[in-house]
């Protein structure tokens, strides 16, 4: 498959992780701590789990996991808010695969859907709008989430339902946009990061030019990364070097789709239908200043906020939950004390076991983080 | 948010409303492309165009040059790295 | 047979064809009779009547076997729902080393369902069984009300005789052994998935849905010391290697390069982040072959029609050992840990788990 295979291959795989090897060892801070990379986005999360890079990297290096995954931080209030609409007998409620499984308080969209909800997946926001024409009796509303970069595709939607005059279609917005989140992170005290590999499809709508505060505020290399082995594997030897030589700037490993200015178009869009929320509550991390997004009054009639009334409540994690550690990268998934143990993709307490691209469920899957042999309990090694 | 994947625009289904059709080896999918049309890249000009599509949406053209550039660099790391194992493979006065 | 055709009332099944009455009768007749056979026009009895000398001539045991078909939709790319009521039950046989005879079958059908589907159905079905080498002798059918049940169930009952000496056992995967397949995989899960419409992907695939019997005779003639084999259907190849290495007690380790999956459905498993080790398969087995029989194995599968792509996926080991010198500490490596642990040697050399899957697999944007 082109543009996919030249980034999965072998031999350029070995040459880079040889180079990452090289660089470390002259890296002098390496011999007290090993360097810390997080890697802000849970796509990247997922190709370093799925293809084993961090076991092919030395142990100098670590890559944290970081907060960028839509669905692992949407609050437990939100999915019962998105419940709440799909109990409409009239509403069609559609939803990406990936939050089906995201437990509210009492039941997640699955499991509602096994309770008669009429709650359906669907691959692309068109293909919802597509429903509401085909369905002019019936209430179709959209479950939108992700950042930046699924942003454009529900902007575009409602503005084709808009042109198109589609009075039957909504979408329930939960957008949120990621440089407030990095912000936070790196005004936490408890992270002792070095580096960031960039999100690659987020800078594809809004550039690049964005996270120059992390090079300029923070001091801390940033270089906005493709998702195939190759591409995080060449995003890391960028953020070495920049370490070794002393520099903190913006670099984009991945010029075959980000362009500097990201995509007018896709801005366009965004700023005609959307705006800034005050704040927005992100799970696990609390309430965030101007991080959410809603739709604008111009286009209230697809809010389905608008058209519905939300209960709106804000639901405390499980008590045990340490989903907000981990998201900050200031736990591994398999320190969580639920790890495993309580919380497991069959019975996830939070988030970042359900979504494929958490950590945690990464981890579990992937990773085998959990019993050792011989023992019969958690045993974290190092 | 982050699963995208490259594919060519085959054919246009709809000009007015900016809808293609990709292929994604052998798979075809209605993609909006409203994202990588402009004035300088009309609705019908783009097929044969590589994408990456999220979510039936046709995120960004991809730059063939700038995904050259990247493996070539990763091509000369590897050649680089070959003859500086040569020489340290070959004894005597060579280091 | 060649009974002159009965004229159904109305084109779509109603609540009296399934009253034990005339009605019945006739839908009986006329669907299933007429496509299944009966032997010269004799009247059904209640109860199939096999010749017990005949089987044991062909082995020493019986092999028995039932399985239930529920499939949305009911006709997809590759096959129908008969196809597949057919094709299940005797791959259920014949992974058993048996010899596959004699199915029975029956029927749930919702009310309002229209009559020619079940004549085309029924149509597979007598197809199938033909290509497999089965008859189909007794069968039932039911009717009910609408809703009841999503439009038709199937549920096939097989019998088949185990030749002598056949040790086929899922607890048989020794360290050294060699995981094979016969092919693309994945192919039924995607043609599902892509049939449904609701993902609105203009695909090409088609269910892999075939009789595997003559091939399992292919195989164990080759490789008579085979371990285990085991069809992959829901849940696919990972599934199946994760229950034979926790029954054997091994671990397992599969190899991505040399996964077969088609090109349409890797795209179709890229577009929606989807892993081809989870989707369905209604025509590829898993066999577990001795390493001394391996290459035997492989080629004299590669030879058979359905075989093409047969490959040596991966390797059954012995459980890791937490002394090994291979800094069994590192908790980064999925390969730390338990008997019964599948991972996988990454086209990039590095590894993961191939864990059992919680659920179905979900399409994700993320």
């Amino acid at each position: 498959m082109k543009y996919i295979d030249e980034f999965r291959d072998r031999d350029r795989a070995t040459s880079l992780i040889i180079e990452i090897a090289r660089v470390l060892g002259r890296i002098p801070l390496t011999r007290d701590r090993p360097l810390k990379i997080m890697e802000v986005c849970g796509g990247h999360t997922h190709s370093i789990f799925r293809y084993g890079i961090e076991g092919l990297l030395p142990p100098s290096l670590e890559l944290v996991h970081g907060p960028g995954c839509p669905v692992c931080v949407l609050p437990i209030g939100r999915v019962d808010d998105g419940l709440s609409i799909a109990a409409h007998p009239e509403v069609i409620f559609t939803t990406f695969g990936d939050a089906m499984r995201v437990p509210g308080s009492h039941r997640s969209l699955l499991q509602a859907k096994a309770e008669g909800l009429d709650i359906r997946m669907v691959y692309s926001p068109m293909d919802a709008l597509a429903l509401a024409r085909r369905h002019p009796d019936r209430e179709v509303v959209f479950f939108g989430l992700g950042f930046e970069t699924t942003m454009p595709s529900t902007a575009l939607t409602i503005l084709a339902a808009a042109a198109d005059r589609v009075c039957n279609f909504s979408v329930f917005c939960n957008h949120i946009t990621i440089v407030p989140t990095l912000q936070a992170l790196l005004d936490s005290p408890a992270l002792e990061l070095d580096g960031f590999l960039g999100p690659g499809h987020v800078s594809a709508v809004i550039g690049t030019s964005p996270f120059r505060f992390v090079a300029e505020r923070y001091h801390r290399p940033f270089v906005v990364a493709g998702f195939e082995p190759l591409d995080v594997l060449q995003a890391i030897w960028m953020v070495l070097l920049q370490i070794e030589q002393g520099r903190a700037d913006v670099e984009n490993q991945y010029a075959r789709v980000v362009a500097t200015a990201g995509s007018r178009q896709a801005l366009d869009a965004i700023a005609q239908v959307y705006e800034l929320r005050e704040h927005f509550e992100w799970r696990g991390l609390g309430s965030i200043d101007r991080s959410g997004i809603r739709i604008r009054r111009a286009f209230a009639a697809f809010d389905a906020e608008t058209k519905f009334v939300v209960p709106n409540a804000r639901v405390a994690d499980p008590p045990a939950c340490q989903c907000g550690d981990v998201l900050k990268g200031v736990l591994r998934p398999q320190e969580c004390k639920m790890f495993a143990t309580a919380c497991t993709p069959e019975t996830p307490l939070g988030a970042l076991m359900v979504s494929s691209e958490g950590a945690c469920a990464a981890s579990y899957h992937y990773a085998g983080a959990r019993l050792t042999e011989g023992s019969g309990h958690l045993r974290v090694v190092r | 948010m982050c699963l995208a994947i490259p594919g060519q625009i085959v054919a246009i289904d709809d000009a007015a409303r900016k809808l293609a059709v990709v292929a994604i080896s052998g798979i075809l999918r209605q993609v909006n492309i409203a994202c990588i049309v402009d004035a300088a890249h009309p609705v019908e000009r783009c097929v044969g165009d590589w994408v990456l599509v999220h979510v039936g949406f046709a995120m960004t053209r991809i730059d063939e040059a700038a995904a050259a550039a990247t493996l070539e660099i990763l091509r000369e790391l590897g050649e680089a790295q070959a003859q500086l194992d040569d020489i340290r493979a070959t004894p005597g006065e060579n280091r | 047979m060649s009974a002159a055709p009965r004229t159904l009332h109305g084109s779509r099944v109603s609540l009296a064809h399934g009253s034990g009455g005339k009605a019945m009768k006739d839908l009986i007749d006329d669907v299933f009779v007429r496509a299944f056979g009966a032997p010269d026009n004799a009247p059904l009895e209640d109860q199939a009547r096999l010749d017990i000398a005949a089987l044991a001539a062909q082995g020493d045991r019986i092999a028995f076997t039932t399985d239930s078909y529920v499939v949305d939709p009911l006709i997809f790319p590759g096959g129908d729902i008969g196809t597949l009521a057919v094709y299940g039950t005797v791959n259920d046989l014949a992974v058993g080393g048996a010899v596959p005879r004699y199915l029975s079958c029956a029927v749930i059908i919702e009310e309002g369902i229209e009559i020619d589907l079940l004549r085309r159905i029924a149509g597979s079905m007598a197809t199938a069984a033909r290509r497999a080498g089965v008859e189909i002798v007794t069968g039932d059918t039911k009717v009910v009300p609408r809703n009841a049940c999503d439009q038709l169930f199937v549920t096939t009952t097989g019998i088949g005789a185990i030749r002598r000496g056949r040790d086929l056992g899922v607890t048989r995967a020794r360290p050294g052994d060699v995981v094979v397949v016969n092919g693309w995989l994945g192919d039924h899960g995607a043609a599902i998935l892509g049939a449904r419409g609701d993902l609105r992907l203009d695909s090409p695939i088609e269910s892999d849905c075939a009789p595997l019997h003559e091939l399992i005779e292919v195989l164990l003639a080759a490789a008579p010391g085979t371990r285990c084999l085991r069809d992959a259907t829901r849940g696919g190849v990972a599934t199946v290697v994760n229950e034979i290495a926790a029954a054997s007690g091994v671990a397992i380790e599969l190899d991505e390069e040399r996964t077969p999956v088609r090109p349409e459905v890797r795209g179709f498993c890229e577009i929606l982040g989807l892993d081809p080790l989870y989707l369905a398969n209604e025509g590829k087995l898993v066999a577990i072959v001795p390493a001394a029989e391996a290459v035997a194995a492989v080629a004299a599968m590669a030879a058979h029609p359905l075989g093409t792509h047969t490959v040596a996926l991966g390797v059954v080991m012995d459980p890791w050992d937490p002394r090994d010198p291979r800094d069994p500490r590192d908790p980064r490596d999925p390969r730390r840990g338990r008997a019964g642990r599948v991972t996988m040697k990454t086209r990039l050399g590095g590894h993961r788990l191939v864990d059992m899957l919680v659920g179905e697999q979900m399409p994700r944007i993320c």
